[in-house]
């Protein structure tokens, strides 16, 4: 319909706050769009008759539809429609990779100015929730069917919201203290404030969602005690288990596992020490092995905590560093030092235990490898020693055994994640769904949302044609 | 929230602690344990279970005050709410008809170990029971125990009850008393436990220790509570707490328990058992 409209690739840059500021405090980075921004940015869309960006999104927002929307300032219905697939819309507004999802799809990369779809859905939650009244959907009378949730990372936030919905008696289980799995506990303040994630969970417990922190199921009851209570139980525990290089020296005294790290800064409120009894160390020099998400949110953590050098280990080089690029932008601009291609082969310890120096071997790139990343090749000889306070190993993390190690006739795969249709999320056991990084191992929000909405379609479903 | 139905000082610097739990009082075996906050700015703080009452959905604790976190707790009073007791956590204990079954508890440990005294008599083993205090004062539950073992004997330093000497006097007290042992069990400080599995390795059998490493979230997720064990990475929180002895780096775990002396170096209290 606007064909004729001058294209604009004027892509708005979202504020934030300058470096040298943010990298020694714990408020969120990226404030957000004005209304202003808001409105040019939502202007330049083409509304495009067969969007592509629709098909770039796990949810399959309808993107177009609420981004007219902000162009018309009706903010209202813009974020009604987002809501109606994506019911986490502040956090996948911050920490989705748009630009590998929808806006890569958006016909205007082509031009370089990809629509900045993600900014734009955070400005609509955001407007929401500047609202006095939060308007909670309708929900149709009690169906009578129990549903148990377990995990209230966004898998299960997303399953539990969709079923209360629909009028389904729905409880949340969660192990830790605080629901919102890796919202709460991994990813840090400066990137999504934790406000927004309570915010998230009150939402769908005024929706009707029973939650139960403090349980961990399988140990305070297995799945197989809990199922006689409900007419269908969905697992979404996540990926949990840190991994480790297995090199000399990793029981140290200032070595990490990632989680650790940021549990410690973020569920415990290691910033807050001593007013918050869980001490979080302040080192010098900090290295933080690996490329991901996980590994930036740990370098610049470092940073906040004071490390005066702070570096990314990877064995890959830059390109293929499987964090999202914003963030390893904001980390280089924060300050932290890539050593790239280069591999930690042993930590070495000072006279008392602690971690004294890291021993690297540099890197180069063979042949692609299965993923299709080319193949890093150890440089025989090139022995190098960085001296080090600390190292926080981000490598990845695989699924939680606890529940398939307690749980009968569920089938579970190699690295013990548990087996579900993907078109449904039924596993093999009665009654049972699964979901989110348990099933897929350490992978998105976007996608563990993605897999609860398929499981929570399937599982009402079930619930409606059972007699 | 789980309600607090006593709390008391049983001796200098350790506390009772019984909470009302249901799920946890249901599941509950030997050597388990839990994680305690007592208010929303504490630490998790993982604590062996020393007793549970099925029926009355309650189960019991004893901790030694060494920290805020602790002294908190310490401060509760009964009736008052505390916002986290997770669990059963770890593995319960291997409990099975073994023959003569040594159980040393120092200190919480004599609390922790009652549970696992228990079993081991109820499974026909012959249990024998040693109580290790640095004085008559800090031993307690001796009443408690003493029904479920053929022997009980004490030790303390200063010689105020039972036998005088510390850890090594064990040896001597088996000997002495022609006692084989086919397994050994102690639980307690660190630096207790890692006292016994070196002493009592010439007895050549299993010397299970329940390990308390620094933990975080118990269930597997942060890995601070990594030790080795026979070469490999364990997590104590899901592969353990029981462990033997024989086969643990003890110099690691003791230096990782440490890594927070510092921060809590204005806080903490003379233990009284000497140990960590
Ligand atoms: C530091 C970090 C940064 C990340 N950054 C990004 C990012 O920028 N963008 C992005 O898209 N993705 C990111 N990810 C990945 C993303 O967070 C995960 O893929 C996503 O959270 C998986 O959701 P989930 O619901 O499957 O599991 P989780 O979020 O892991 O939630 C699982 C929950 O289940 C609970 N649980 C586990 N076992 C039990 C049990 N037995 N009983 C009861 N409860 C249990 C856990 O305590 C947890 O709360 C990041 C991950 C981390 C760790
Ligand atoms: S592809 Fe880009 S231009 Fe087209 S509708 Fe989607 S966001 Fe708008």
């Amino acid at each position: 319909m606007n064909q004729k409209k001058k294209l604009d690739l004027n892509r708005r840059e979202m504020p934030k706050q300058p470096p040298h500021i943010r990298r020694r405090n714990f408020k969120e980075v990226a404030m957000g769009y004005t209304v202003e921004l808001a409105v040019g940015e939502a202007e330049r869309c083409l509304q495009c008759k067969k969007p592509l960006c629709v098909q770039g999104c796990p949810v399959e927002i309808n993107i177009p539809g609420f981004i007219k929307c902000i162009a018309n300032k009706d903010f209202a219905e813009a974020i009604r429609i987002i809501k109606k697939t994506n019911c986490l819309p502040a956090v996948c507004g911050r920490v989705c990779p748009q630009e590998e999802q929808c806006e890569i799809s958006c016909i205007l990369i082509k031009k370089g100015a990809p629509i900045a779809i993600g900014r734009l859905e955070r400005f609509a939650a955001e407007w929401e929730a500047s609202q006095e009244h939060i308007e909670i959907p309708k929900i149709p009378p009690p169906t009578g069917k129990k549903v148990a949730v377990v995990g209230s990372g966004p898998a299960g936030i997303t399953v539990a919201g969709n079923l209360a919905m629909l009028g389904h008696d729905v409880t949340m289980y969660e192990a830790l203290h605080e629901a919102g799995g890796v919202l709460t506990y991994g990813i840090p303040e400066f990137r999504l404030p934790k406000k927004i994630v309570r915010r998230e969970i009150d939402y769908i417990k005024k929706m009707g969602v029973k939650l139960i922190t403090n349980f961990v199921v399988g140990k305070t009851k297995t799945v197989d005690q809990l199922i006689n209570n409900y007419d269908a139980l969905f697992i979404a525990t996540g990926a949990g288990l840190p991994w480790f290089m297995n090199i000399p020296g990793e029981n140290l005294n200032g070595v990490y596992s990632a989680n650790e790290y940021l549990t410690r800064m973020n569920l415990m409120k290691g910033f807050n020490f001593p007013k918050s009894s869980t001490p979080i160390k302040k080192h010098n020099r900090v290295a933080v092995v690996g490329g991901g998400n996980v590994a930036m949110d740990c370098a610049r953590t470092a940073a906040r905590l004071g490390a005066e050098e702070v570096y990314i280990i990877y064995r890959r080089s830059k390109k293929e560093l499987p964090a999202r690029l914003e963030e390893v932008e904001n980390a280089e601009e924060e300050g932290v030092i890539f050593k790239l291609l280069t591999l930690p082969i042993r930590l070495i310890g000072d006279e008392n235990g602690w971690l004294k120096e890291i021993e690297c071997l540099r890197m180069k790139l063979g042949e692609p490898d299965q993923s299709g990343r080319r193949r890093p090749i150890k440089i025989e000889g090139s022995e190098f020693i960085m001296p080090m306070d600390a190292c926080i190993i981000a490598i990845g993390n695989s699924p939680n055994p606890i529940i398939p190690n307690t749980t009968a006739d569920l089938e579970v795969g190699k690295w013990r994640n548990i087996i579900a249709d993907e078109k449904t999320g039924k596993t093999s056991k009665d009654k049972v769904w699964a979901g989110g990084d348990i099933v897929t191992g350490a992978a998105t929000v976007i996608l563990a949302m993605g897999a609860g909405r398929i499981a929570a379609l399937s599982i009402n479903e079930y619930l409606s044609g059972e007699k | 929230m789980f309600e607090v139905i006593e709390i008391e000082m049983i001796v200098p610097n350790l506390h009772l602690l019984t909470v009302r739990a249901p799920d946890i009082a249901e599941q509950i075996k030997p050597g388990q344990f839990v994680i305690v906050r007592s208010d929303e700015e504490s630490e998790r703080i993982p604590l062996s279970v020393a007793d549970w009452d099925r029926k009355e959905g309650t189960i019991t604790i004893i901790f030694m005050e060494v920290g805020v976190s602790t002294q908190k707790m310490a401060s509760l009073k009964q009736g008052e709410y505390i916002p986290t007791v997770v669990g059963p956590l770890g593995k319960p204990s291997e409990i099975e008809k073994f023959g003569t079954v040594v159980c040393i508890g120092g200190c919480y440990g004599i609390g922790s170990i009652f549970p696992t005294i228990k079993a081991f008599h109820e499974k026909g083993n012959n249990v024998i029971s040693i109580m290790e205090a640095r004085s008559l004062n800090l031993l307690y539950w001796k009443d408690k125990i003493k029904p479920f073992c053929s022997s009980l004997f004490t030790i303390t330093r200063d010689g105020s009850d039972g036998d005088i000497g510390h850890i090594k006097h064990i040896v001597e007290i088996l000997h002495k008393n022609g006692i084989k042992p086919d397994r050994i069990i102690a639980n307690g400080c660190t630096f207790m436990i890692y006292k016994a599995s070196k002493d009592l390795s010439i007895f050549n059998v299993p010397i299970i220790v329940s390990l308390n490493p620094i933990m975080i979230d118990g269930t597997g997720m942060c890995g601070v509570c990594r030790v080795t064990v026979d070469g490999k990475m364990r997590f104590a929180c899901v592969d353990g707490p029981d462990f033997d002895g024989r086969l643990v780096d003890w110099e690691e775990l003791l230096t990782r328990r440490k890594q927070y002396v510092d921060e809590e170096a204005f806080l903490v209290h003379n233990s009284g058992c000497g140990g960590i």
